[in-house]
Order: structure tokens, then C-alpha cells, then sequence
């Protein structure tokens, strides 16, 4: 059994849902990201994505992606996001999954990648340009290491093929509210609490949902339906406006842990 | 009815797989949002192949829309230049729109229509692909938006002025390197929230499958017209056959329907950009490893952690850190060979053509020209080599004297 699994086992026998922030590694540098880690665990987050910067992600809106950017250009490199998260995962109680481009794992080797991200504390991973019918090979290597590989669902995917996605994801189920980008909306499609209602009815896993989560009110309209709420956006937004300056990382990691707290208030009120 | 123009069945049908592999490359990594509209492209296009109707249109259109058959030209004065084997032109540039783009938007945009979208949306680098997109989708009376990096932008002018003539919305992609691979991302970025209403006519044989197959089947009329034109001609196929290779459209079009003819080498051609360092070529095949970019496994120019390289080259159609699948497939069997051709060569090979042959090749297949030129020097001259003009240089004019302007007051 995961970290993963043992987390919403807790859950739910408490009757709670999960808050789990995305933050970019190494946006502005891995220093603050070690920081911002250990501020969600210590907020009382339940799991945090964090995001391996990417040079092509096609799955991300502009904030998201200029994260990415911010980071590569500082320099970034996985070996340096592997230590950081060695040196978080020992201090804090919540897992964290990376949210890493296939393309990245691919070059470092399935077997390579996963044994320096177990090394390092982390929990599973979300691959979101890997589909299902090219995960075999990922997936039966993280179900002998007991990796979770969380898939994603999306309002495009067809109800046969996605009953066939969560029979092969561990973890939780990845449920994409609309059908586009990363980003913060306004409003959710009318018919995504209707389609939760009938993925919870085809598997036993937990359904979390993500994209364009960033408001009190969505908190409202999925806590009853989501066993999780991913908010990337509206936390790379705020974390933008770190720099090097201790002053001001301060001001962001208050600012995004006082986000954070008002969202755990809600999804679990 | 017998169609001159269209996919026939072809001595390596059985590729890609049910899965989009050549061999191992190609398949499908991109978001679980595009799945669908993957499957039903793929659902709709075979269904298309076997469609009297729509495989009717089409080649009438390319006949008389296009000015299909293209012809099979001798380049006199440049064989006599070169002073090898003979060298002949497969005249692409003399298309609709200057290129061979048109044979696959026309194609795609008849499958939009199948579809029921309602609205287009395509990547473009030299802007050839943009114009010929631009152009069908005037023809048939559908939205257009292009993705243009705001560098290609600049180099390319004179193709921006048509697609806005023609009444494409013209999106610049402000990120990255503002090249090709910057405008891919943002048109899949669009296609991601658009998908259900909005096709992507993708420009090459890159992308998840069933693009590399699709593009590669529309423009394999270039290959078959070639075989069939030298039979006619010379009573036998060639004895070379070169294209170049950015995505690798062109190449893959003229290629495919001569692989099972294993007699005929052929010859891929590169942007060798200004040296063999990393960030100042785009030679996927020749410099990169196999690794994922662009929702395929194919050759691409990655660091260490599967991070894009930036790429250079002076032709913004070239300029790209990836290649279809099926070329890399080539490559690991042997079938094709890939050589490397720098800026500063393409550029002397554009000036010999332009002056020898009074033809203004585009500045990507200036570096076909530069190689097929080698080629034909290593051959006898009762050897016949082709070489596929896969557009014209009209758009270039202004970047060419740019380029050498720079070059003249560069200190050696």
C-alpha cells in the first residue's frame, strides 16, 4: 500500500476530502520550492504536485507554463529537484507525486527515474501525455514498486475507455473538469458533478479533480461529488511574484498559505 | 475509378501499426483530452480511403485546383554545372500556393468537413503550410486561425501578407524560441480547449498518430507521380532520390512510394544550420537520440534531462528540433540516408539555381538542391538523379539579402 492510498484510507474512515496544491520545482529556485513544500505540509495540505518544468508542455496554460520557463532559465535540472525533494520528504508527512512530462522520463529510463524518485521520498507520479495505451510498461514497473501512476479522465474520454483508465491507475483517479488547458476559470462545466457521480459509480479509487479549480465557490460545487481538489494555477500565480529576496518570499509564502488554509476550511467545513 | 492523384494501397501498407509504430517510433503521447478526436480522425480517414465520393473531390481538386501532375523537370545548365549524373526536378513550387503543402490541406480540410467541425487551425514555420491551410480553408469556407513564432513572422513576410489576403487569423506565438516548435505548442494548447468543434491540419508527418500517416498519405502523390513520369520518361526509375527534412513532409511524400524499390537510394537532407553545435543546427537524425517531443517517439534534439534544444537554421521551415517518425524509422533500417546541409551552402545552391535554371527554390529546399548536387557529382552522367523542388523562394528574397548582407560584413 502507497502513501497515497494510506492518505485517503485516513480520509475517508475521518469523513474528509483532500487539498492538494501544485507547485512548479525550482520557480523561482529549489530553495523556495523546499520552502513552499514544507509550508503546505505545516498548513495542513493533504499531498502536493509538484511539477518537473518542462521546455514543450502542451497540457499547461500560460501561468503554468511560464513557471516552467522561470525555472529552466535559473537552471534547473532534475538531479537538483531529485535532492531537494529528498531533503523536504524527510521533514514533512504529506507524499508528494511529481507531475513530469514523458518525455523527461523517458530519457532518463522508466527504471532510472523511478529509482531516484523513491529514493527521494516521492510517492507516484502523473504523466499527462502519456494515455493510457502507452502506459503499460510504466505501469507494471510502478505497481512492483508500489509507485502510484495516477491517470487522468477527461469530459472527451468515452465511459468504456474510462473505465479502462482507472482499472489501470493507482493512487487516485486524475479527473480533468473541462476539456482544455491548465489555468484559473471562472465558472465549471454544468455536467462535471453529474460526471463524477457516474465514475464513482464505475471505481472504488478516489476521484480528485483539477483544472481551472481556484475559487471558494468551486470547493463548494465538487466537495460532495470529489474525494480531492487539485488547485495548480492560483498558487503558481501567487508564487510568481517570489524572488531572491528573503523580505518578499516571506509576503508569497504567507500569501499562498493563507490561500492554501482558506481552502482546507472549505473543502472540509 | 482509377485515381492518379490519391493514396493506392503501397508495398509498406502494413505501416505504421494499429498502434501509429514505424517499428518503434511514432505512437500517440499527448493529453488524454486529444484521444477522441484522435480515434475519430483515424476512424474517418480510413473510412475516407474508401469512399468513391470524397476520394473524387479530392483528386479533382488536386487536378484542377493544384495543377496536379506536377512535372518531372531537366535542370540542364546544372547538370552540365555539376557535371555528374543528370539532374531533374520534381517541380513542387509549380503547386497552387508554391509548394507541396496544398497536397495535404486540401486532403485534411475535406476531412474537417466529414467530420462536422467548424472551424481549422494549423502551425506554420516558412508559412508555406500556412498559406496552403489559409487557402483551402478559403476554398471551403471554413474559420482559419495560424500559429506563427513572431521570429518566422519576420523572416517570412510576404506568406503572412497572403494568409491575412486569404482571411486566416493570424495567432504570433510570443514563447520560446518564436520558431516552429513554439507554434506547434500553441495550436495543440488551442486544440486542447477547441477539440470538439475544431480540426488541427497539421503541416508534416509529426505529431501523434494518425497525423505522420495522414500527411504522409496525401503527400505520397509526389512519389507515385515521380515513378510513373520516369517510367514514362526514361523507361526505368531513378537512380537517386532527394528531399529535405524539417518535419519531413516532402521527403516522406516523395520516399514512401519508392522504399519497396530497393534499388533506388534516397537521399534526406537536413539543416546543418551554422556548425555541428548543439543550438546551431536542426539535425535531428543526424545529432539527436530517440525521445518523445510533440506526441511522438521519434528522433529529437533533447539535453540530458528531455529537455528541446534550441535549433538554428536559416530556413524557418527546417528550423526544428524534431522529425516524423517514419523517418526515424528510415534511418534505423538503413533504407534512407540523412545528410547534414549548412545555411551558408543552401544559400550558394539557391543563388546557382536561381541563375542557372531561372527557378527561385524556397530557402528549406535550397538545401535539397545543395545535396542533390553532390549527389549528382558522385554519379555517372547516364545516372539520373531527382530532386524534389519542394517550394519556391519567392518568400526568402527579403531573408536571403538579409543573410547575406550579414555575411558580407561579418569579419572572416
Amino acid at each position: 500500500m502507497s502513501a497515497i492510498d494510506k492518505l485517503f484510507m485516513r480520509l475517508k474512515s475521518e469523513g474528509k476530502k483532500a487539498f492538494m496544491p501544485f507547485v512548479t520545482a525550482g520557480d523561482p529556485s529549489l530553495e523556495f520550492t523546499a520552502a513552499m513544500l514544507k509550508r503546505l505540509d505545516a498548513e495542513g495540505c493533504h499531498l502536493a504536485e509538484l511539477g518537473i518544468p518542462y521546455s514543450d508542455p502542451i497540457a499547461d496554460g500560460p501561468v503554468i507554463q511560464a513557471s516552467y520557463t522561470r525555472s529552466l532559465n535559473g537552471g534547473t535540472k532534475l538531479s537538483g529537484i531529485f535532492s531537494m525533494a529528498c531533503e523536504v520528504t524527510a521533514e514533512i508527512s504529506m507524499p508528494i507525486v511529481t507531475m513530469v512530462s514523458y518525455a523527461i522520463i523517458y530519457r532518463m529510463g522508466i527504471d532510472e527515474y523511478l529509482r531516484q524518485a523513491i529514493a527521494a521520498g516521492i510517492s507516484g507520479a502523473i504523466v499527462p501525455d502519456m494515455p493510457v495505451d502507452e502506459s503499460d510498461e510504466l505501469a507494471a514497473k510502478c505497481k512492483l514498486l508500489d509507485f502510484s501512476l495516477i491517470q487522468l479522465i477527461t469530459p472527451t474520454t468515452p465511459r468504456e475507455r474510462a473505465v479502462q483508465i482507472a482499472e489501470q491507475t493507482t493512487g487516485f483517479i486524475y479527473y480533468v473538469s473541462v476539456t482544455g488547458i491548465t489555468g484559473e476559470r471562472t465558472e465549471l462545466p454544468p455536467d462535471l458533478a453529474d460526471n463524477l457521480k457516474w465514475l464513482r459509480s464505475v471505481t472504488d479509487l478516489p476521484i480528485c479533480v483539477g483544472f481551472g479549480i481556484s475559487k471558494l465557490e468551486h470547493v463548494e460545487a465538487l466537495k460532495s461529488v470529489a474525494d480531492g481538489l487539485i488547485v495548480g494555477s492560483a498558487i503558481v500565480r501567487r508564487i510568481a511574484a517570489a524572488t531572491n529576496e528573503q523580505a518578499e518570499n516571506e509576503d508569497v509564502l504567507n500569501d499562498v498559505g493563507e490561500f492554501s488554509q482558506g481552502m482546507l476550511t472549505a473543502i472540509n467545513a | 475509378m482509377s485515381s492518379h492523384f490519391l493514396p493506392q494501397p503501397s508495398p509498406d501498407a502494413s505501416l505504421p501499426d494499429e498502434k501509429g509504430r514505424f517499428g518503434e517510433f511514432g505512437g500517440r503521447f499527448v493529453p488524454e483530452t486529444l484521444i477522441a478526436a484522435l480515434d475519430q480522425l483515424e476512424t474517418e480517414y480510413f473510412q475516407s480511403r474508401k469512399d468513391p465520393a470524397f476520394q473524387a473531390e479530392l483528386d479533382i481538386l488536386l487536378r484542377d485546383f493544384v495543377g496536379r501532375p506536377s512535372p518531372l523537370y531537366f535542370a540542364k545548365r546544372l547538370t552540365e554545372h555539376c557535371g555528374g549524373a543528370q539532374i531533374w526536378l520534381k517541380r513542387e513550387d509549380l503547386n497552387h500556393t508554391g509548394a507541396h503543402k496544398i497536397n495535404s490541406t486540401l486532403g485534411q480540410a475535406l476531412l474537417t468537413i466529414r467530420m462536422g467541425k467548424k472551424r481549422v487551425i494549423a502551425e506554420t514555420g516558412a508559412g508555406q503550410h500556412g498559406v496552403a491551410t489559409a487557402t483551402a480553408c478559403a476554398h471551403f469556407g471554413l474559420p482559419c486561425v495560424i500559429y506563427m513564432g513572431e521570429e518566422d513572422i519576420r523572416r517570412q513576410q510576404p506568406n503572412v501578407q497572403s494568409m491575412k489576403m486569404l482571411g486566416a487569423e493570424i495567432c504570433p506565438v510570443t514563447s520560446g524560441s518564436r520558431t516552429l516548435r513554439d507554434a506547434v505548442n500553441q495550436a495543440m494548447r488551442d486544440w486542447m480547449s477547441s477539440v470538439e468543434e475544431t480540426h488541427y491540419i497539421l503541416g508534416s508527418v509529426v505529431g501523434p498518430h494518425p497525423f505522420p500517416l495522414i500527411v504522409r498519405d496525401y503527400q505520397a502523390v509526389i512519389g507515385r507521380e515521380t515513378i510513373r513520369q520516369s517510367q514514362a520518361r526514361f523507361g526505368r526509375l531513378p537512380d537517386a532520390v532527394v528531399a529535405c527534412v524539417g518535419g519531413g513532409s516532402n521527403a516522406a511524400g516523395m520516399f514512401y512510394p519508392f522504399v519497396a524499390e530497393t534499388d533506388v537510394p534516397l537521399v534526406g537532407v537536413e539543416a546543418g544550420g551554422e556548425s555541428d553545435q548543439p543550438g546551431r543546427h536542426a539535425s535531428s537524425l543526424t545529432f539527436g537520440k530517440p525521445g518523445i517531443l510533440h506526441g511522438s517517439f521519434s528522433y529529437v534534439l533533447q539535453d540530458e534531462d528531455g529537455q528541446t534544444d534550441d535549433v538554428h537554421s536559416a530556413s524557418a521551415g527546417l528550423d526544428y528540433p524534431g522529425v516524423g517518425p517514419e523517418h526515424s524509422h528510415w534511418k534505423s533500417t538503413g533504407r534512407v540516408e540523412y545528410r547534414s546541409c549548412r545555411d551558408n551552402e543552401a544559400l550558394a545552391a539557391f543563388d546557382l539555381v536561381a541563375r542557372n535554371e531561372g527557378i527561385l527554390p524556397a530557402l528549406e529546399t535550397s538545401h535539397a538542391l545543395a545535396k542533390g548536387m553532390e549527389v549528382a557529382k558522385e554519379r555517372g552522367k547516364d545516372e539520373i538523379v531527382v530532386i524534389c523542388l519542394s517550394g519556391r523562394g519567392d518568400k526568402d528574397a527579403g531573408e536571403i539579402q538579409r543573410l547575406k548582407n550579414e555575411a558580407a560584413t561579418r569579419p572572416n
